[in-house]
């Protein structure tokens, strides 16, 4: 996974940053130029590609938006999913004991029939500002869904400073003004402490493969105590996901 | 006073006919009659046919025996009692408030207004003249309580006026069924041979408490009923309240059959509405708009709004979207904006600029666009249920609807991110029926089950389903890939409820 890093010292352009963005915390951010969890991208606009039979795509879309959100747990807003009818049979619809607790009870869910008003839907609520932040899920490549549509999605989200993530189903990555496009796949989970032939916590192979001010990469990712982390096989630690509750619990066996 | 429209289903008849008392198609005989399962039965005849022996509550196939040439329209029970509710409203002229007594009697509280009309009795005689003026045959009495009132009414001398204490005494020679009881307990006390009034009160309160003692409605328990006419027992009625509905109207010079101009209309309408409810602290939640045609032809488009609002761009913009298949024909004369329901909203501060295009939209107001392009069904949240299946678990709720109140998730079981809508079945290859399979094919590819969890059993509901509904056991399992489900087997082996178990796909994991 450490395809690029060898490579580095990085040559990186810095273009102007585009309208919207915002350079990060770091100063440094165009001098590493490597995503990594927990960095505040200012990115509204974000795609994920994904396979339609499993739920790894709107999982890691949410992910994301929790790690985008950042610390500011006390945002008790809505948030909205947005699906489209194929992306509704083929992935299901959202379960609300199986979402993130603090997620669960906010959620607002838009079924729409087609993939045109799915995009209404999604720009009407990146234009509202009582949302947390909008997923949207549409199955394959509709027509409505051209580059012009991408755009005004971009520049809606990007105007009033709601994020956007698009889940794209099964679908080709075609022209789009996303401003970090992600492919993801369920990766196999790290075996849970207590049980090793349970599976384990949720573990995505997240491939980031367009993006403006970030190098493209690889990594696995995994949902770590309700955060974000990469996950590095190499230095892997026993996983005690299932049974630590809350930043304050400690693992049994580490006592 | 108690007001008895001893004929309104044929006064409304023949107000509409437009023929006065027994001219006309009244002079024949004539039958109004409502459809039961028994076949048609008569609900109201004219005098006409009631000479010629035809009864209310008759079957029309009997009454038809003794009177051929009967002829029949339809009753309209709900026009009627419609009707009944105008007349309330009406009747609020004699008392500050009145209501209802069905199927066709109205009760007035003239308490303190009597001496306005100049005494009680002019005041019975104004309400027999208008209400003859209206072409209702009416009886009318006054009497300190409504029970008194309704008997003297119905049973009473025309015109009755009840006053003083002793209301037993003067009341006595009154039939039992002056007491507005049911047919079945007046068939009874015609059966223990009580009459009258006097009859009644004079077999004593315990014997009559002991025979009705399981008898908790008024209309079933006479000495409730006597109580409340002797004013022993209060008897709250329920009062009839006339709602002003906000109209705002244009009436236009020359028919439009443009949409610009329409929504031109329409944007003045909005902000005359908009002064109109902020007027009286209220907001719209539901708009109906009206347009007639010249050719007389009228289009309405209503309008349903998450929370209650005022605000006319906002109404003008969730209009426009309805009022894109409105076909003008000829043009429209006439553009009426009402509010059938409102609510109360305080008064906000005016937006000062463009607020709306800056700052974004509130919720309520995004949540309004969705649903009226894409449906009230269409935007949702999911609220949790107390059941352990797992498609029962939540339910869909309207998404500003305030949560109910709720225990703690079980904090121990693991759920899917997504639920499918169906569970799909799943062919599996499996060692024993009992265990887990190693493989399966779902739609098409094949999963190599490489770690799994289970099971979990979930029984059916038994005090809701059949009882040959199959348990499910859940498992939690991870591909070869590292895909994770959550499948199911539905039913046991040999648990008698059906063939062999199958299995079912019904949860993606994150």
């Amino acid at each position: 996974m450490n395809r690029i890093e060898a490579h580095s010292p990085i040559h990186v352009l810095s273009p102007p940053l585009p309208a919207g963005l915002r350079r990060g915390p770091a100063s440094g951010l165009l001098k590493s130029a490597r995503w990594r969890p927990g960095l505040a991208t200012g990115c509204r606009h974000a795609e994920v590609f994904a396979p339609a039979g499993e739920a790894s795509g709107a999982a890691l879309a949410l992910a994301l938006a929790r790690d985008a959100l950042g610390a500011d747990m006390d945002d008790q807003r809505p948030w909205l999913w947005v699906q489209d009818k194929a992306a509704l049979r083929l992935s299901g619809r959202p379960y609300r004991p199986g979402l993130p607790a603090h997620l669960r009870h906010r959620l607002i869910h838009v079924s729409a029939a087609t993939p045109e008003d799915a995009l209404f839907a999604l720009e009407e609520g990146l234009r509202c500002r009582d949302l947390a932040f909008v997923v949207g899920e549409i199955a394959g490549n509709p027509r409505s869904l051209d580059f012009t549509a991408s755009r005004r999605l971009s520049l809606a989200a990007e105007k009033h400073g709601t994020a956007l993530w698009l889940v794209r189903l099964d679908a080709r990555s075609d022209l789009g003004s996303a401003r970090m496009r992600w492919r993801a796949a369920a990766a196999p989970s790290p075996p849970p402490r207590w049980n090793p032939q349970a599976p384990g916590g949720s573990t995505w192979s997240a491939e980031l493969f367009r993006a403006h001010t970030f190098q493209p990469g690889h990594w696995t990712l995994r949902d770590d105590n309700d955060a974000l982390a990469a996950w590095r096989p190499a230095s892997a630690a026993p996983d005690h996901g299932d049974l630590v509750r809350g930043p304050g619990a400690r693992s049994l066996a580490a006592g | 006073m108690a007001i008895w429209c001893a004929d309104l289903a044929l006064d409304r008849w023949r107000l509409a006919e437009g023929c006065p008392a027994g001219e006309g198609a009244d002079a024949t005989p004539l039958a109004l009659i409502a459809e039961t399962a028994h076949g048609p039965r008569i609900a109201a005849a004219n005098p006409a046919a009631m000479a010629q022996g035809v009864r209310a509550h008759a079957m029309l196939a009997d009454a038809r025996a003794l009177c051929p040439a009967l002829a029949v329209r339809p009753a309209d029970p709900a026009g009627d009692l419609a009707f009944l509710e105008h007349l309330a409203l009406w009747a609020q002229r004699w008392g500050p408030w009145s209501a209802l007594d069905p199927p066709d009697g109205l009760l007035v509280d003239t308490t303190g207004a009597a001496h306005l009309f100049g005494g009680e009795a002019m005041l019975l005689a104004d309400a027999q003249a208008r209400l003859a003026r209206r072409g209702l045959v009416a009886r009318a009495a006054i009497a300190p309580t409504a029970g008194a009132a309704w008997a003297l009414a119905h049973f009473g001398p025309d015109g009755a006026i009840l006053e003083g204490d002793d209301l037993l005494e003067r009341l006595t020679a009154l039939p039992v069924a002056a007491l507005r009881l049911d047919d079945e307990v007046l068939l009874l006390l015609r059966r223990l041979g009580l009459k009258r009034l006097e009859d009644l009160a004079g077999i004593g309160r315990e014997a009559l408490a002991r025979r009705f003692r399981t008898r908790r409605a008024p209309a079933a328990n006479p000495l409730v009923r006597l109580d409340q006419l002797l004013g022993r027992v209060p008897e709250p009625l329920l009062p009839v309240i006339g709602q002003e509905q906000p109209i705002v109207q244009r009436r236009l010079v020359e028919p439009i059959r443009h949409r610009p101009l329409l929504d031109r209309v329409l944007a003045d309408l909005a902000e005359d509405m908009a002064r109109m409810l902020e007027g009286r602290g209220e907001g719209a939640r539901r708009l109906e708009l009206a347009a007639w045609k010249v050719d007389g032809d009228v289009l309405v488009r209503r309008l349903e709004m998450a929370a209650a609002t005022r605000d006319p761009a906002h109404v003008c913009r969730l209009f426009a979207a309805r009022l894109d298949d409105l076909d003008a024909g000829f043009g429209i004369e006439l553009v009426r904006l009402g509010a059938p329901w409102t609510e109360p909203l305080v008064m906000g501060q005016a937006e000062l600029d463009a607020a709306a295009e800056k700052h974004g939209t509130s919720l309520a107001a995004c949540i309004d666009r969705l649903t009226v392009r894409l449906g009230a069904e269409a935007v949702r949240r999911p609220v949790p249920r107390a059941s352990h299946l797992p498609e029962r678990a939540q339910r869909w709720a309207p998404p500003l609807e305030p949560l109910p109140g709720l225990q703690e998730d079980f904090a121990f079981h693991a759920r899917p991110l997504k639920l499918l809508d169906r569970p799909e079945p799943i062919a599996v290859i499996y060692e024993a029926p009992d265990g887990l399979p190693r493989l399966f094919r779902w739609r098409g590819g094949v999963h190599e089950i490489a770690r799994a969890e289970g099971p979990e059993r979930i029984a059916p509901e038994w005090w809701r389903e059949r009882s040959t509904v199959r348990l499910r056991d859940y498992y939690r399992i991870e591909d070869s890939t590292g895909r994770r489900y959550w499948i199911y087997r539905h039913g046991l082996a040999g648990d008698g409820r059906g063939g062999a178990p199958e299995w079912f796909l019904q949860g993606l994991c994150a």
